[in-house]
């Protein structure tokens, strides 16, 4: 095996520009693959980062009627905060939120909400709400930026909200927009205003309710609590891998479509040689090769391609990746409406193991390339061979 | 002179199909070649004189009969152990040199002792005793496209030599050469045979080269027509 290694060193050397072609289309293959998954993977990463930044913390109690994708059901969907968690929401390690439907009329126009009652002093979550400890001629509220664009409001913006008490009665009154947020969790922002707590508590006539309770510790040991709902972290951002899953295989095609036009050139590569190449065959096998092993040096020689493409893709692609680690990439496109948490600069993350199995991936195709065309040699007759006779 | 040999070969026949029927291109030889012989299988075109050479170095096999090499049963030998008679015992020249265009002189008469693990230093050394003795040792970092017919031709014996074979089968070697080549090239290979005891079997048509054998083997359609011997083999 080590005289094939050196064989096929020198031959792959020797051959020139057909074999630094062929690395060339291989190892660009490697350094997309690596930065493509690298994306996904900090894509992933930064997805559950800030969900668990902005929406979900360490893992919620949600009431038991609570359904995030039907707004009928928030009417049912409160209770008195239970008592076991008093000490832990006053050492600020668990926020209840109260949530409501509403209607606000911005410039006129209708718009349904829904009006989330949070602690202004809460620790837990990124949002500004301290924005909401002011003292103004109206209820204080803060909006995400993305709901702002589309409703065109600002900050210092007066709207009208409506709403209904616990009795089923409603109510309405002005608030003011005292802050304007921007976040990647559209789940966030998208058609929902942020309020005081003990003021919307007061609105609804629901004093110490809450329809979700958000914890900072995911790591403690959670009991089941009676009508409420333990949702631990990692089920809140299992919708998080779903997405990264789906879109992966559709990245998995991209891989596809790169890997088969380097494969095909090594497979170009390796039927071109095994017919100019038959008087060396038949050398090989006169000097004492047989067949087999004649096999397994053109294999040897056809895999060393990916080899020699993994050296030169660390040549040029451990600085371009470890730049783009850096900077990140920045979509071209807004992507604030994709409706899923992404920023708008992705930051790749490169694993140990996503390179190992990237060579090894590239490595393992490309054995199996080289392999197939050269079975054909375990058929040469050597003294046809000799004399490159055969067609 | 039978234990002394080394080729011994049997009604030995061989056949290839060609479409329906089937082409005999050598019928019932018998030959016995002793060691250190210098000798010659002579014919024209289509005579078998390749092909015997091909089953005498293992690369084929005899359809009928027998053929000992180094006391080994040609026809009886596994590929593996034909490589391995290959690899150890027996030393190739071609018509067309047949050399690795992309290794360098070196490289080239390196290969038979790569395939039989020596250690660096020992091939290192090996290699360029057999370049000093083809006088090629200026040519050592040229590659086969960089030399002329000649150098080829004595590149390709220093391969069949470097390892000290038994026995060196040399088809056509002169066939690309000038008369000047030809003569420098069998003179060299003469010394070889008188000085290392190496035994040459040729397969030739080449009035050149008949002139320096000492035994002239003449085959006519597949089979053995005359068998001559020098002699004073001593020339």
């Amino acid at each position: 095996m080590k005289t094939a290694f050196k064989l096929a060193c020198r031959n792959l050397i020797g051959a020139g520009l057909r074999t630094w072609l062929n690395v060339i289309v291989l190892s660009f293959s490697f350094v997309v693959i690596i930065w493509m998954k690298g994306i996904m993977v900090g894509w992933d990463h930064q997805a559950k980062t800030d969900m668990t930044n902005w929406e979900i913390g360490g893992g919620q109690y949600w009431h038991e009627n609570y359904d995030p994708y039907d707004p009928f059901t928030l009417s049912e969907s409160h209770a008195p905060v239970p008592e076991m968690f008093s000490e832990e929401i006053t050492r600020s390690e668990m926020e209840p939120m109260l949530i409501v439907q509403g209607t606000i009329y911005p410039q006129g126009r209708m718009q349904s909400v829904a009006v989330k009652g949070i602690n202004p002093k809460q620790k837990i979550f990124l949002l500004p709400t301290h924005k909401l400890d002011t003292v103004t001629d109206a209820v204080p509220a803060i909006i995400g930026a993305l709901m702002a664009r589309n409703l065109k409001l600002n900050v210092g913006n007066y709207l009208t909200l409506r709403w209904r008490d616990s009795k089923g009665t409603f109510d309405a009154t002005d608030v003011v927009i005292t802050e304007v947020f921007t976040s990647n969790v559209p789940a966030i922002e998208s058609g929902q205003i942020y309020i005081p707590l003990e003021k919307l508590r007061e609105m609804t006539m629901m004093d110490g309710e809450a329809t979700l309770l958000t914890f900072a510790d995911s790591e403690k040991e959670r009991s089941p609590v009676e009508g409420w709902v333990h949702k631990p972290k990692d089920e809140l951002t299992a919708s998080v891998d779903e997405m990264i899953k789906t879109k992966t295989v559709g990245q998995s095609v991209f891989y596809g479509i790169l890997l088969l036009l380097a494969m095909l050139a090594i497979f170009d590569t390796q039927v071109l040689s095994i017919f100019r190449r038959q008087k060396e065959i038949g050398t090989y096998i006169a000097l004492g090769y047989t067949r087999r092993e004649v096999v397994g040096l053109f294999t040897v020689e056809g895999a060393m391609h990916s080899v020699l493409a993994a050296v030169v893709s660390a040549a040029y692609g451990i600085p371009f990746l470890a730049w783009q680690a850096k900077v990140g990439w920045t979509m071209p496109m807004d992507v604030s409406e994709f409706g899923m948490a992404i920023a708008q600069t992705l930051y790749p993350i490169y694993s140990f193991g996503l390179v190992v199995s990237t060579v090894l991936i590239v490595v393992l195709t490309t054995t199996v390339v080289s392999y197939w065309p050269s079975r054909k040699i375990a058929k040469m007759n050597p003294t046809e061979a000799l004399r490159g006779r055969i067609q | 002179m039978e234990n002394n040999s080394i080729i011994r070969i049997k009604n030995l026949t061989k056949s290839f199909p060609m479409g329906k029927t089937q082409f005999t291109a050598l019928r019932n030889i018998n030959l016995i070649l002793g060691k250190g012989e210098f000798t010659g299988l002579i014919g024209p075109s289509g005579s078998g004189k390749t092909t015997l050479l091909n089953i005498v170095g293992s690369l084929d096999s005899p359809t009928s009969g027998e053929a000992w090499v180094l006391d080994h049963s040609i026809g009886k030998l596994t590929a593996k152990q034909a490589a391995q008679l290959r690899k150890e015992k027996l030393g190739f020249i071609f018509q067309s040199y047949n050399l690795l265009a992309v290794h360098t002189v070196f490289e080239n008469v390196e290969f038979p002792l790569l395939l039989l693990k020596m250690g660096a230093s020992e091939r290192k050394k090996m290699v360029m005793d057999a370049l000093e003795w083809l006088g090629l040792t200026d040519k050592v970092k040229s590659k086969p496209p960089q030399l002329s017919g000649g150098e080829c031709q004595r590149v390709a014996i220093a391969r069949a030599m470097v390892k000290k074979p038994s026995l060196v089968l040399a088809d056509e070697p002169t066939a690309n050469l000038d008369a000047a080549n030809s003569h420098h090239i069998l003179k060299t290979m003469e010394t070889l045979n008188r000085e290392l005891k190496t035994t040459f079997l040729f397969a030739t048509h080449d009035e050149k080269v008949i002139g320096y054998l000492h035994r002239k083997i003449y085959l006519l359609d597949g089979k053995v027509d005359r068998d001559e011997r020098k002699v004073n083999s001593e020339k």
